[in-house]
């Protein structure tokens, strides 16, 4: 039977992102295992609460870290913001007994103290299936494009309890992205941040940081961006446009991991949402015969 | 500036202190976290000096200064702290605050509609989490 992996989209992946997700749970089944969708779910809050005084904030991913719990010992997200909220607060539900007691009484009600692993979908692919069977599956080697892979800060930050890779100088995206073909590009924004929140409010400040990153991985040569992050790709993407209409001149299409992936492993280019414009990564595989 | 002692322990800085769980003292200025911070170019005060205002009791410069506003939570500067001390948690301390007095920083009525219909989610949660009570 095929291995069955347990799996949270959170709210973003359900509705503006809707090809991260699709592309991830074909691509899994390419792989040979599946991402199945936890039955009951709800959103993480899409912020870790940075002091330790907010309790409150900490009851929505508790909850969901709860429920899954009785599905597996293991669940999977794909969004980083997910990712960092749901495996911060499962640090504490395991190693914090008065936070945890007030989560539990306070809050969600049920018994959870932190058994799960709280994994990202590059996770599996490195250490459970291995980039050598992606590399192994790939039917369209995606061929010397050059791709600037861009971590942002949810995926690294802080190390000490998300530890996915090395917070400085991170790897895990480039050994995926040579795995299918490409060729990665180091370019010095790929883990500074894109201005996350700020998209409320402080448009001038995400199109500066969202524009540095984007023109730090062209100047490096990059041909496109790839990244985990909705959040992350909405700033790039709407910066873009704000920069645009100003005369500016950035081409280079963001897409997320798994689409390259979905693309790398022969999936149908109609279900993977590759979107249009400045965003469309086809013309750059016609003009390469890919 | 006028430093004096009793503002070094005011009650408003040893709230910042509980709320955030961070202790200023550790704090030996290095400057790292505003080095790395990516919005310390548009804050009235950048991290490091934030909390050298809390260190010297300056609750009016910190309070007024739009720097809780401006922190992306993004823990470079945790991240870069040669003490361990996390600024970002500071800051959300002194947001926090603010907040439960009821005092928002974002009008949730005024928000632009192709923000609430474009944006992802996540922005829109994240935003409210920081922006309103
Ligand atoms: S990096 Fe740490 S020690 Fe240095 S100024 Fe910032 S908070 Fe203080
Ligand atoms: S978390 Fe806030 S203060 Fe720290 S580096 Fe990021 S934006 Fe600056």
């Amino acid at each position: 039977m095929m291995m069955k992996i347990p799996y949270y989209p959170g709210c973003t992946l359900n509705t503006v992102a809707k090809g991260f997700d699709v592309s991830a749970r074909e691509s899994a089944l390419v792989l040979g295992f599946e991402l199945k969708e936890l039955d009951q779910w709800n959103c993480c809050g899409a912020s870790f609460p940075l002091t330790p005084d907010n309790v409150m904030g900490l009851a929505a991913p508790a909850k969901v870290l709860a429920n899954a719990s009785s599905e597996g010992d293991v669940v999977a997200t794909l969004c980083s913001v997910c990712y960092n909220v749901l495996k911060r607060t499962n640090k504490v539900m395991r190693d914090d007994r008065d936070r945890r007691r007030e989560v539990i009484s306070g809050f969600i009600e049920e018994e959870y103290e932190g058994g799960l692993d709280v994994v990202h979908f590059l996770e599996v692919l490195r250490d459970k299936v291995g980039f050598d069977r992606v590399r192994g599956a790939v039917k369209r080697p995606l061929k010397g494009i050059k791709a600037g892979a861009y971590y942002g800060c949810m995926l690294l930050r802080p190390f000490d309890d998300v530890g996915i890779d090395n917070a400085e100088a991170p790897v895990i995206f480039e050994d995926l992205l040579r795995a299918l073909g490409c060729e990665p590009v180091e370019f010095p924004n790929k883990i500074e941040c894109c201005g996350a929140h700020l998209a409320m409010g402080g448009e001038d400040i995400v199109t500066r940081l969202s524009s540095n990153v984007m023109a730090s991985a062209a100047g490096s040569g990059a041909e496109i961006i790839v990244t985990s992050c909705p959040l992350c790709q909405y700033n790039l993407v709407k910066s873009r446009e704000r920069m645009m209409e100003e005369g500016g001149d950035l081409r280079i299409p963001v897409l997320y991991f798994t689409q390259i992936l979905g693309l790398a492993l022969g999936q149908d280019e109609d279900i993977l949402e590759l979107g249009s414009g400045l965003h469309d990564i086809r013309p750059l595989l016609e003009e390469r015969g890919i | 500036m006028k430093i004096d002692r009793e503002k070094l322990h005011s009650p408003f800085v040893e709230q910042v202190e509980r709320v955030s769980g961070e202790v200023f003292a550790n704090c030996y200025q290095c400057g790292n976290c505003t080095g790395g911070c990516p919005v310390s170019f548009a804050m009235d005060y950048g991290p490091s000096q934030i909390i050298r205002l809390l260190q010297l009791g300056q609750e009016q410069l910190v309070a007024t200064a739009n720097s809780m506003w401006l922190c992306v939570g993004c823990l470079q500067c945790y991240s870069r702290c040669p003490k361990g001390v996390s600024a970002a948690s500071i800051l959300e301390a002194l947001r926090q605050m603010t907040l439960r007095k009821g005092e928002d920083h974002e009008d949730v009525g005024g928000l632009p509609f192709p923000f609430l219909k474009d944006a992802p989610q996540q922005a829109i949660i994240s935003g409210f989490r920081k922006f309103v009570s």
